[in-house]
């Protein structure tokens, strides 16, 4: 499993607000999504009800999970195709290397998936001394800048046209490429012909999947760059690497799931490369890869199955609680400290490496509600952010002061009488220390409030002082 | 011990608080497998052949529509606007076509360095805009992203309403080929600053030539 | 005004920000409930709805709030406030806390069906169509999250609003998007807070509006405090104050002319 930073998050923040780079990029590729996103839902009557279709999907198949998977590697079994088992990240990443030792791999193709990621495959790999190619563009640059993801399906989001264009003049001199490219059709043509190479050289093909289909053993993906079709056709062997949650019972079940994926994520009504892949290559076959595998990794996924966060395992991983959401906007998916970011991020990150190192990331929502409202599943994201802090009061891992200041708030609030007097104080105070000018521009504990906006100052008295004089008033 | 498999599978079971399943359920699974659940598909509410056109234009396919007796003709069409010499690759199941002699045309599975590809197709989704096509000897799956250039010839009765039809000509074709590729257009990707561009791996163009029945051409 | 005999019993529930910064808020809510042909009170033995507490984690704290709020609202027709984020709390989340509470779950959702926004219970459950009140203003909408999402609170204040003489509305880009404010969260987490209401304003200020409307407190607080700290002329009124015809005063963060 990849180290993880999510402690760093209060501390990180200040950097990534300030970064001008990240701040054109991030508003740029948020306004992008959204009205992609609002465009093609607008043209799919009945979206909701699709959704709700999906949201049935996952649970039915997730409450028959063993079923589902029992089948599953049957049916690719009998395709021809091996079926590997994998409890944590470390079981992975071992049966990963050997399969890539057996085949004398020297090279590594790699197709997008966040499993991948989330198991650190890519450094075991090359601490083995076998060189990966991640060949989605956006993973590609990321690879070469030697940085992680910052959104699940655009992983360079983050990154500047100039500062890819600097990127690949310093990396792909070595491959005679001398000249140094601005525009991206040319940047994109010769990363097109540095990974061309990779593609014929490598002798295993890594990639992630989709859907797993119970039905028929089907492994589908959704590309539009073909990077994945490449990557699992040219190489000797095949290795998918998926969450056990990815199971889904036949392909029409798949076919709704996808109907969701390609508008929630990028707006498109199908994208332009959708595979299945079936096993090795049969006998007659010109081309395919001579061995395929599966590594089902299970990773927290269990436990998440049966405890109050199952509903987080329905996510087909399409982005758009995080096109959506204010928070990643400003501050990007870096500082989230692990492998995924925003709100589902927020709710994997901590189950995945505790509260202890990821406690900022439930709490730094508004609970606006504006992922669950796009999530494809309608995952209750807020919700689920909302149990984590819930977690973390119990098990006393949310900070002392907010503690103190929230058994101060809840006493109070438990005590009518007196919580009336301290209001009018309070109103009486504020009102005295804002003077003349009707607003405060500090005030003693809210500092993080003052120091961006000001208070408005109260107007002297509470309502209830108020009322109490009014309705005297009345009645008289 | 016990294996990774039996240990993720027990979890599984604990997790949704039970024991195996039920030989009832099993059965009402076993069926829901067998028997998939048809779900409301999309309004298509067009014509078939001019929706296709629409959605694989709509992502920069190219479509020409032509009948079985001038199939070259548009083939020279498609290379002609991309300014291509004739020099093809084509899948295998192609090669009983009147391929013009002056042509420098073969067949089998891409080798990498081909500009053109020529393939046929399992069926075709007005829905999407979609070719299917599927792996085997007759039609090399590197022949769809090797190439830059893929040309696709789709014959009318192959041209499907919604996903869900594949599906069903699928599972009436027997064993799964090892490869189903649903292509919609040229490859791209929109990874630099979220602006499309075409020919990210794949080819660079799409074109796909719809041959019409006679029916359809009266 | 709908065809009860009697008129309904409105317990009035004022709001923890409105009961200390902003008082006009709940006069205004009485006027256009009474307006609405509703017999309105506001009992004594209020105090907060338990939110911060439930967004904090603390669950067992809540349900004592919860229950204390349940009591004293129960025995009215309808729990009305001018916030959806208080009336969210009670009219969605507080049967999460008694999940494993049966009998309580009954009373709380026995109660939880008769919790209203502001907004919403005046225009779906009393019919009301217009006002009588003017406001000479171009005035920009926006949408706090909680009665946007949890109750559905978009077009009622807006209808209300349109009936409003010299108003006019002028909608900005992202409306429906986060102000920054989160309760707690624009305490713990300022900058990010900082950043989201900067972009808010900016919003704002690009929809020309001169004024600023909102049916939550917290967030027009947060949106004023940021106006008012940039030198910003939009004045920031809550619906109810204009649909009252109260907004003759200095608005949310403006100075005091006396």
């Amino acid at each position: 499993m990849p180290t993880a930073a999510s402690h760093l998050f209060k501390q990180r923040v200040p950097a990534a607000l300030a970064d001008r780079d990240l701040k054109a990029a991030m508003d740029k590729a948020q306004d992008g999504f959204i009205g992609k996103r609002e465009q093609a839902v607008s043209q799919y009557p009945g979206f909701e009800a699709l959704r709700e279709l999906g949201r049935e999907i996952k649970d039915h198949t997730l409450a028959h999970l063993d079923f589902y998977l029992d089948r599953y590697e049957r049916q690719v079994q009998r395709n021809g195709g091996h079926v590997h088992w994998a409890r944590n990240s470390n079981e992975a990443r071992t049966i990963i290397l050997d399969l890539c030792k057996r085949a004398n791999a020297r090279n590594v193709t790699k197709g997008k998936s966040m499993v991948s990621e989330e198991i650190g495959l890519n450094g075991a790999l090359e601490e083995s001394g076998i060189a990966v190619h991640e060949t989605d563009l956006g993973e590609y640059i990321i690879q070469l800048a030697g940085e992680t993801p910052s959104h699940i399906i655009a992983p360079a989001l983050h990154k500047t046209k100039a500062q890819v264009s600097d990127l690949f003049h310093a990396k792909h001199q070595r491959y005679g490429f001398h000249q140094r490219l601005t525009e991206a059709p040319a940047l994109v043509n010769e990363a097109r012909q540095v990974l061309r190479r990779r593609y014929l050289d490598a002798e295993v093909g890594i990639t992630g999947a989709n859907f797993l289909i119970a039905e028929n053993g089907s492994n589908m993906i959704v590309t539009n760059e073909g990077n994945g079709d490449l990557t699992r056709t040219m190489a000797k062997v095949h290795i998918v690497t998926a969450g056990i949650e990815k199971l889904v019972p036949t392909l029409e079940d798949a076919t709704v799931l996808l109907r969701l994926l390609t508008r929630s994520a990028t707006g498109q009504e199908f994208s332009a490369y959708t595979t299945l892949s079936n096993g090795p290559r049969r006998e007659e076959d010109p081309d395919g890869p001579d061995e395929y595998h599966v590594v089902l990794v299970d990773n927290v996924r269990t436990e998440m199955l049966g405890n109050e966060f199952r509903s987080m395992l329905r996510c087909i991983r399409c982005g758009a609680c995080m096109n959506h959401c204010p928070v990643y906007g400003a501050v990007g998916g870096h500082v989230y400290g692990w492998v995924y970011p925003g709100p589902m991020g927020s709710v994997l990150t901590p189950l995945n490496v505790g509260l202890e190192e990821a406690g900022d990331l439930p709490n730094a929502c508004t609970l606006n509600g504006r992922c669950q409202s796009v999530c494809p599943v309608n995952i209750p994201l807020p919700d689920l952010l909302r149990r984590l802090r819930r977690r973390q009061h119990e098990t006393g891992l949310d900070s002392r002061y907010s503690r103190a200041a929230l058994r101060l708030w809840t006493a109070l609030a438990a005590r009518p009488a007196l919580y009336r007097r301290a209001m009018q104080w309070g109103a009486v105070a504020m009102k005295r220390l804002a003077g003349r000018r009707g607003r405060l521009r500090r005030f003693p504990l809210a500092g993080g409030w003052t120091r961006s906006r000001d208070m408005p100052a109260p107007a002297g008295s509470t309502f209830q002082t108020l009322y109490t004089l009014y309705k005297e008033g009345r009645r008289r | 011990m016990t294996s990774a498999r039996e240990d993720i599978l027990d979890r599984v079971r604990t997790a949704l608080g039970r024991d195996r399943i039920s030989s009832d359920t099993r059965t009402k699974l076993d069926r829901r497998l067998s028997d998939p659940p048809s779900y409301e598909r999309p309004g298509l509410g067009e014509d078939r052949v001019h929706l296709f056109a629409t959605r694989l234009t709509a992502v920069r396919g190219g479509f020409r529509k032509t009948d079985s007796g001038h199939v070259m003709e548009s083939i020279a069409d498609c290379l002609d606007r991309h300014g291509l010499e004739r020099a093809i690759i084509a899948a295998p199941a192609l090669e009983h076509l009147s391929w013009p002699a002056d042509w420098n045309v073969s067949f089998g599975a891409s080798r990498g360095d081909d500009r053109v590809s020529v393939t046929p197709c399992f069926a075709a989704v007005a829905e999407t805009g979609s070719v299917v096509l599927l792996s085997g000897p007759d039609s090399p799956t590197s022949l769809n992203f090797l190439p830059e250039y893929h040309i696709v010839l789709v014959r009318a009765e192959q041209l499907l309403d919604h996903v869900e039809d594949v599906w069903e000509k699928l599972r009436s074709t027997g064993a799964p080929a090892r490869t189903v590729n649903f292509i919609t257009g040229p490859s791209k990707t929109a990874d630099i600053e979220q602006t499309i561009q075409y020919g990210a791996h794949g080819p660079r163009s799409l074109d796909v030539v719809y041959i019409s029945t006679l029916q359809e051409c009266l | 005004m709908s065809d009860h005999a009697k008129p309904p019993r409105v317990g009035l529930f004022v709001t923890c920000l409105v009961d200390l910064f902003r008082p006009n808020i709940g006069f205004a809510s009485i006027k256009l409930l009474e307006q609405a042909g509703c017999e309105v009170d506001v009992p004594a033995q209020q105090t907060c709805c338990g939110q911060p507490a439930f967004n904090s984690g603390d669950y067992d704290a809540t349900r004592r709030i919860a229950k204390q709020v349940i009591e004293v609202f129960e025995k009215y027709d309808y729990a009305v406030g001018p916030s959806g984020s208080c009336m969210a709390t009670m009219r969605a989340h507080y049967r999460d806390l008694f999940e494993d509470d049966p009998p309580w779950l009954e009373r709380v959702d026995r109660f939880g069906e008769r919790v209203y926004e502001l907004l919403s219970f005046l225009t779906d459950v009393m019919g009301v169509a217009r006002v009588d009140a003017g406001f000479a203003a171009t005035a920009t909408y926006h949408d706090s999250c909680s009665g946007l999402r949890e109750l559905g609170v978009k077009q009622q204040p807006r209808r209300l609003l349109e009936s409003v003489s010299g108003f006019r509305l002028q909608e900005m880009d992202d409306s429906e998007v986060c102000c920054g404010f989160g309760g707690t969260f624009c305490v713990k987490y300022p900058e990010i807070s900082a950043r989201m209401v900067t972009d808010k304003i900016a919003a704002i200020e690009a929809s020309g509006a001169d004024t600023l409307i909102g049916g939550d407190l917290g967030c027009l607080m947060n949106m004023g405090g940021r106006l008012s700290r940039l030198g910003k002329p939009v004045k920031v009124y809550h619906t109810a104050e204009i649909l009252a015809d109260m907004a003759g005063g200095p608005a949310i963060g403006e100075v005091d002319a006396e």
